[in-house]
């Protein structure tokens, strides 16, 4: 099992419409991710980079080619097994946070445990250990209308952790944040990410992108470029080039 | 599952909760359906009490048997006591037979007087007519048949000139006639001839018939009571048989006499408490059809506007089914509450309307928890496709959803 890499795409394609509005979003994707790795998926718009975070976070399905997640076939899944799959391995931040309103943050850090069916006293202790480690633990009985939104940011990751997840996927987790609130972002993410816990980041901001150890780049709808072993965690280092390295399995 | 249900529970009534305005206005519908209802099936349950109570105080298994012109013209002739001992011996089934007289008359007692009706009935009238001796004691059978003067009252009579305490044994004057008082009837609900049957003084027959009617033999009606295990309608037949051959009707004359069915009485009215009741349950059927439509067309204006809270319950994993049972248990809740305002709303009118229609106010537990285990089913029928369509979104398009 430890073998395996972690995340394998293998020829995926993703198509939207039917006949002349076709539109192919995803012209075959390959692509490795192993464990405990930072990732940050960048391109500009349109390039795929967003359809490719539906399909690794199993929330869509390929059209075409395989994806292993931990082995097993995504594409062969039901919604309700993808489902499982998202609550037992999987977390998301969003870039809109996606707090529930006028619901406490405890209660939203909560949420992913009640479906877990979770007892209520566990749930409350596991989401305060959450929100301890996003240093938020004090506003557990906020509203997200009460909070900043780096603050809502935080109660989002912090729900995203309170499943102990394999993967974290962000999808523009900072978009919506000033540069001082983006970097403490980011800051979390890293140390996230060094207890082990794999970060798919999807961004456009090359600055957020430094925090990464491979970024992925998309263009048409292909992987244009891998960067691997980037060093995680330094933001002043300008765009490596020198380690960029082929993928192993290179864009189609 | 078990703790999903009760966090769901939960969720449910905050949602109602923060929107309290419109949840009471959606289940304003299953509310009146279920008041109306209630309300409709109480008053009609006292209704029918109300009105059992009244036939039974005619009697049951009883027939009453008065005289009654087929044509106008012509007088109905009065029955005798052959008429009722023939009833009596030749129909099967027939216990008893009994006629009575009755005329007005005016009480007089210590100097007060008093109008009321003087009735000639013997002991076997009063078994039918399941009158009962409250105090004293009934005729005797000498007292019957040699028509002597005592006399039975009703409360109303006690009630009007004895002032005095004692009452049995006293002397009192009815019309000319001086008799002594030997009982006093129950208070009962209603007699034959309508009015006050507790206004009334009873006399043996014979005594009746001599000295007000002046005519010793005939009856103004008589009651025949049957063995309940005979069919009132094969007894009935013969009753009609018997009497036209005795009062010498040609065929294809009608009958100068009418037989009045108590049990065919309470029937009647029970039918039409029943239509009555029936009628309403579906005028609230229909309401409650509107209500289901309110909640149905509300839950889909909720899914539409939580579509991204269920894009991000799905995001982190909520089964389909378990949003569905999110919604599910949302419109089931909002039913409940709507049954329980309406079972309180019914409670009230119906003691109000009860006290105002002055009839017995009976509380059926059977139709409030059917209101209420019928409002919970409008929950999940109405709510069932709101809550699948919930359940079908597509997570990403649920997310993108502003």
């Amino acid at each position: 099992m430890s073998e395996a890499p972690l995340i394998e795409l293998e020829g995926i394609t993703k198509t939207f419409g039917e006949g002349a509005a076709a539109f192919q979003a995803l012209k075959g994707v390959d692509l490795t991710i192993e464990r405990g790795d930072f990732v940050a998926i960048m391109g500009p718009s349109g390039s795929g980079k967003s359809t490719t975070m539906n399909i690794l976070g199993c929330l869509d399905v390929p059209t075409g080619g395989r994806f292993r997640f931990r082995g097993i076939e995504v594409q062969d899944l039901s919604r309700d097994q993808r489902s499982l799959l998202r609550r037992r391995y999987l977390g998301f931040v969003f870039q809109g946070f996606n707090l529930l309103a006028r619901t406490s943050a405890v209660e939203n850090v909560e949420l992913p445990l009640l479906y877990r069916g979770e007892s209520k006293k566990l749930r409350r202790e596991a989401a305060e250990r959450s929100l301890d480690l996003v240093g938020l633990l004090p506003w557990a009985d906020h509203t997200p209308a009460e909070l900043s939104g780096g603050q809502q940011q935080r109660v989002a990751i912090a729900r995203a952790l309170v499943t102990d997840p394999d993967v974290l996927l962000a999808d523009e987790p900072t978009g919506n944040l000033d540069t001082e609130r983006s970097l403490e972002i980011m800051e979390l993410l890293t140390d996230l990410n060094k207890t082990g816990i794999t970060i798919l980041m999807v961004t456009h901001e090359e600055e957020m992108a430094q925090y990464a150890r491979t970024i992925v780049h998309f263009r048409d709808g292909l992987v244009e470029r891998v960067d691997r072993g980037l060093k995680a965690g330094a933001p002043s280092v300008s765009p490596a080039t020198s380690h960029t390295t082929s993928s192993s399995v290179g864009s189609a | 599952m078990l703790g999903m249900i009760g966090a769901t529970m939960l969720l449910a009534l905050r949602e109602i909760r923060r929107h309290l305005l419109r949840s009471f206005l959606t289940t304003l519908g299953i509310i009146i359906g279920v008041a109306a209802v209630i309300t409709m099936v109480t008053l009609g349950q006292g209704l029918t009490a109300d009105v059992q109570e009244e036939v039974s105080g005619l009697g049951s298994d009883v027939f009453i048997i008065f005289p009654q012109r087929s044509d106008p013209n012509i007088p109905a002739p009065a029955f005798d006591d052959a008429d009722i001992r023939a009833v009596e011996m030749q129909i099967p089934g027939v216990m008893g037979a009994a006629g009575a007289v009755s005329t007005n008359t005016t009480a007089f007692h210590n100097g007060q007087d008093w109008a009321t009706s003087v009735d000639g009935a013997d002991s076997e009238f009063f078994a039918a007519q399941s009158i009962d001796i409250a105090e004293g004691r009934g005729f005797s059978d000498t007292e019957e048949s040699r028509g002597e003067s005592v006399c039975i009252i009703g409360p109303k009579v006690v009630e009007e000139i004895f002032v005095a305490d004692r009452v049995i044994g006293e002397d009192m004057r009815v019309g000319n006639v001086s008799c002594q008082v030997i009982g006093v009837i129950e208070e009962r609900s209603n007699s034959v001839g309508g009015g006050d049957a507790n206004d009334v003084v009873f006399m043996p027959l014979k005594t009746v018939q001599r000295r007000f009617i002046g005519n010793p033999d005939n009856v103004q009606y008589f009651v025949v009571q049957y063995d309940p295990t005979y069919s009132s309608a094969t007894i009935q037949q013969q009753l009609i048989g018997l009497l036209r051959e005795r009062r010498v009707i040609q065929d294809g004359e009608g009958n100068n006499f009418n037989i009045v069915d108590t049990a065919e009485i309470s029937e009647t009215l029970n039918n039409i408490t029943g239509t009555m009741t029936a009628v309403v349950t579906m005028i609230a059927g229909i309401s409650l059809l509107v209500g289901g439509i309110g909640i149905m067309n509300i839950m889909l204006v909720s899914v539409t506007e939580r579509t991204r809270e269920i894009g991000i319950r799905l995001a982190i994993g909520a089964l389909a089914r378990e949003v569905r049972l999110q919604f599910l248990t949302e419109a089931v809740v909002l039913c409940c509450f709507g049954g329980l305002i309406g079972i309180l709303l019914a409670l009230g009118f119906s003691i109000l309307l009860a006290s105002v229609a002055e009839l017995p106010f009976i509380f059926d537990p059977t139709v409030n928890i059917l209101s209420f285990v019928f409002s919970a089913v409008m929950g999940i029928v109405f709510g069932y496709y709101p809550a699948h369509r919930a359940s079908r979104l597509d997570p990403i398009d649920a997310l993108r959803h502003e």
